[in-house]
């Protein structure tokens, strides 16, 4: 069953200046539910590009983006936002937990927003800790945990608002190989518990993994393998 | 509602958390804030008190003082002057005043003396203001020793202290009995210090003013009005002086605080795109620095409103007492009457709490609007 579907989508950066940048040059696809998909390619490939605009962080310059039945490349900021928020979990290369915030405080500050009864938000954010294994680190500040743990705690943050898509960008880049490989059987997890799971990488152990149902290789902004 | 009241409160417990993550920069900020706020706000409390101290004092003044001038100073008024003012349409009330200063050098202070036949006092009794009553440490029945003109020593006998609602009024107050008034400073009696007429009719105080002058040429009648006008003025250019002086201030901080509030660091900036990109919307990014701006500067306007509250009531302005009060009133000190002036407390506020929340508010505007997708590279 398809769930995003991407038509003749391009992305330029510095649009009209001399220092104009086709990022994204064409790119139709599509991608399933409950699979994980690995966009593969070297840096400056478009990778994360692509991700952000299907994860409505940015809007592609041209073509068209659709989200189930909804054409969302067109929505502006504000139903942007309200889409990312209830749709997507995003996991950063650099983890961006915001530092001086306890593990707690920083799984829960997506869904400050929503207005949740602080108790129902409170053990929300509990049961993930519980299902990381963070539950002893919670009051911690984040500047204390190591690489595998800001990881997982990226993860729960992701999770905070049961979204049904997590895209994660270069999440392995700033973890050792045994860490990679312990964060692509937690994202197994996720996808047996229905999750879709968009990632990009160009880490061996992501996309050579037995979990990645799919991969997408990109070059200069286009897809040259994989192709849905 | 209740959803919205909770993600307001989700958004001050952030903001707060950020402030306690960056404290010295707020706390430096919130120090600077309160020191302005505490001296504007010393400025205008004081003004406007002593300005009330004034309405205060002259509350039960004769409407009309007349003063005898003689080669353009002022001299001391014959008795007969009374008769020659005779019957004057609309005046309830005339009768010659004795008072004058008296420097005790003992405590290097000024006392203001008067005569009273009000009090029924004896030769040697005096009521006398709390300021002296403090400087001199006399209470009820002690004696207070006062140099005559002539050098001789006279002393008097505390019957009672004054009280009052404005301590300006009588702080450094000392009644007498008019015969030993004349006794102290040698005046013949003959003579007023100044003649006193009350008029109930306030549209007719002018008139009788014109009328005084054509038939005392020599007079200058004062009307209270003037008098409560030159208070207002004279209190208010001492204002505007003290401000003036603040200005400086005022503007570094002004500086300071768009530096601090408006100058986004790049850790602020990368915050800002995280809380996007999990889904916060620009709206609400801005309310929580909407809310970082309204706490720090609620906070210094409540700390420093009361530190000035304090400082001009209960300390008499210590710092500005100087430049505000002038010599005349420097001794003995006294306490001012509390008063706030809704209006001023208005000013203050409209002036300081909001130019600062909006200037917190804008940068983080233009940082909101850009794509979140800065935080992904």
């Amino acid at each position: 069953m398809m769930l995003i579907e991407l038509t003749d989508v391009r992305k330029a950066f510095n649009q009209g200046k001399p220092n104009e940048f086709w990022a994204i040059q064409g790119i139709t696809t599509q991608f399933e539910v409950n699979r994980i998909t690995c966009l593969k390619g070297a840096s400056g490939s478009g990778k994360t590009t692509l991700m952000s605009m299907i994860g409505c962080l940015s809007r592609p310059t041209s073509g068209r983006i659709r989200l189930q039945d909804r054409t969302i490349s067109s929505l502006p900021e504000r139903f942007l936002t309200q889409v990312r928020r209830h749709t997507f979990g995003f996991i950063f290369q650099r983890f961006n937990l915001i530092p001086g915030l306890s593990v707690v405080e920083n799984i829960m500050l997506p869904a400050y927003p929503l207005g949740l009864k602080a108790s129902c938000l409170r053990s929300r954010a509990d049961r993930l800790l519980e299902q990381f294994l963070l539950a002893d680190k919670a009051s911690n500040p984040v500047e204390w945990l190591s690489g595998g743990e800001a990881q997982r705690v990226a993860i729960c943050r992701a999770l905070i608002n049961d979204p049904q898509i997590l895209i994660a960008d270069e999440p392995t880049a700033n973890l050792d190989s045994r860490l990679s490989r312990e964060f692509m059987s937690l994202l197994d997890q996720l996808s047996k518990a229905g999750k879709t799971v968009l990632i990009s990488s160009h880490d061996p152990v992501v996309f050579d993994s037995p979990v990645v149902d799919r991969v997408v290789e990109l070059e200069d902004g286009l897809v040259v393998s994989g192709e849905g | 509602m209740i959803a919205l009241l909770r993600k307001q409160r989700y958004f001050i417990d952030y903001t707060l958390g950020t402030m306690m993550r960056h404290k010295g920069k707020s706390l430096g900020l919130l120090t600077v804030y309160t020191i302005i706020i505490f001296m504007l706000a010393s400025v205008m409390l004081f003004s406007h008190a002593m300005r009330s101290e004034a309405v205060a004092l002259l509350a039960d003044s004769p409407e009309i003082v007349v003063q005898r001038i003689q080669a353009g100073r002022s001299v001391m008024v014959p008795a007969d002057y009374l008769q020659r003012i005779g019957k004057l349409r609309g005046v309830t009330e005339k009768r010659g005043r004795l008072w004058g200063y008296y420097y005790d050098p003992a405590v290097k202070a000024n006392y203001t003396v008067m005569a009273s036949e009000q009090d029924q006092l004896s030769i040697n009794d005096i009521v006398i203001g709390e300021g002296i009553a403090r400087t001199r440490g006399l209470s009820i029945g002690d004696y207070l020793t006062l140099r005559s003109h002539e050098g001789k020593a006279f002393s008097f006998r505390v019957l009672r202290l004054l009280e009052s609602e404005s301590e300006l009024i009588s702080s450094d107050l000392l009644l007498m009995n008019p015969e030993g008034y004349r006794r102290l400073f040698g005046i013949d009696e003959s003579l007023y210090t100044d003649l006193v007429l009350s008029v109930r009719n306030p549209r007719e105080i002018q008139k009788i003013a014109e009328k005084l002058t054509l038939l005392l040429p020599d007079s200058r009648p004062i009307l209270r009005t003037e008098i409560l006008r030159t208070y207002e003025s004279l209190f208010s250019w001492r204002q505007g002086v003290m401000l003036i002086l603040l200005l400086g201030s005022v503007l570094a901080f002004v500086i300071f605080a768009w530096d601090k509030a408006s100058g986004l660091s790049a850790e602020e900036r990368k915050e800002i795109g995280i809380l996007k990109a999990v889904g916060w919307e620009t709206s609400e990014v801005m309310r929580m620095k909407f809310w970082e701006g309204v706490i720090i500067s609620l906070m210094a306007f409540l700390i420093g409103y009361l530190a000035a509250y304090l400082h001009v009531f209960y300390t008499s302005a210590g710092l500005f007492e100087p430049v505000l009060k002038g010599w005349s009133v420097l001794y003995p000190s006294f306490q001012l009457t509390p008063s706030v002036d809704g209006l001023q407390l208005a000013t203050l506020f409209f002036f300081t709490v909001l130019p600062y929340t909006l200037a917190t508010i804008v940068p983080v505007w233009q940082t909101s609007i850009t794509d979140p997708d800065l935080v992904m590279r």
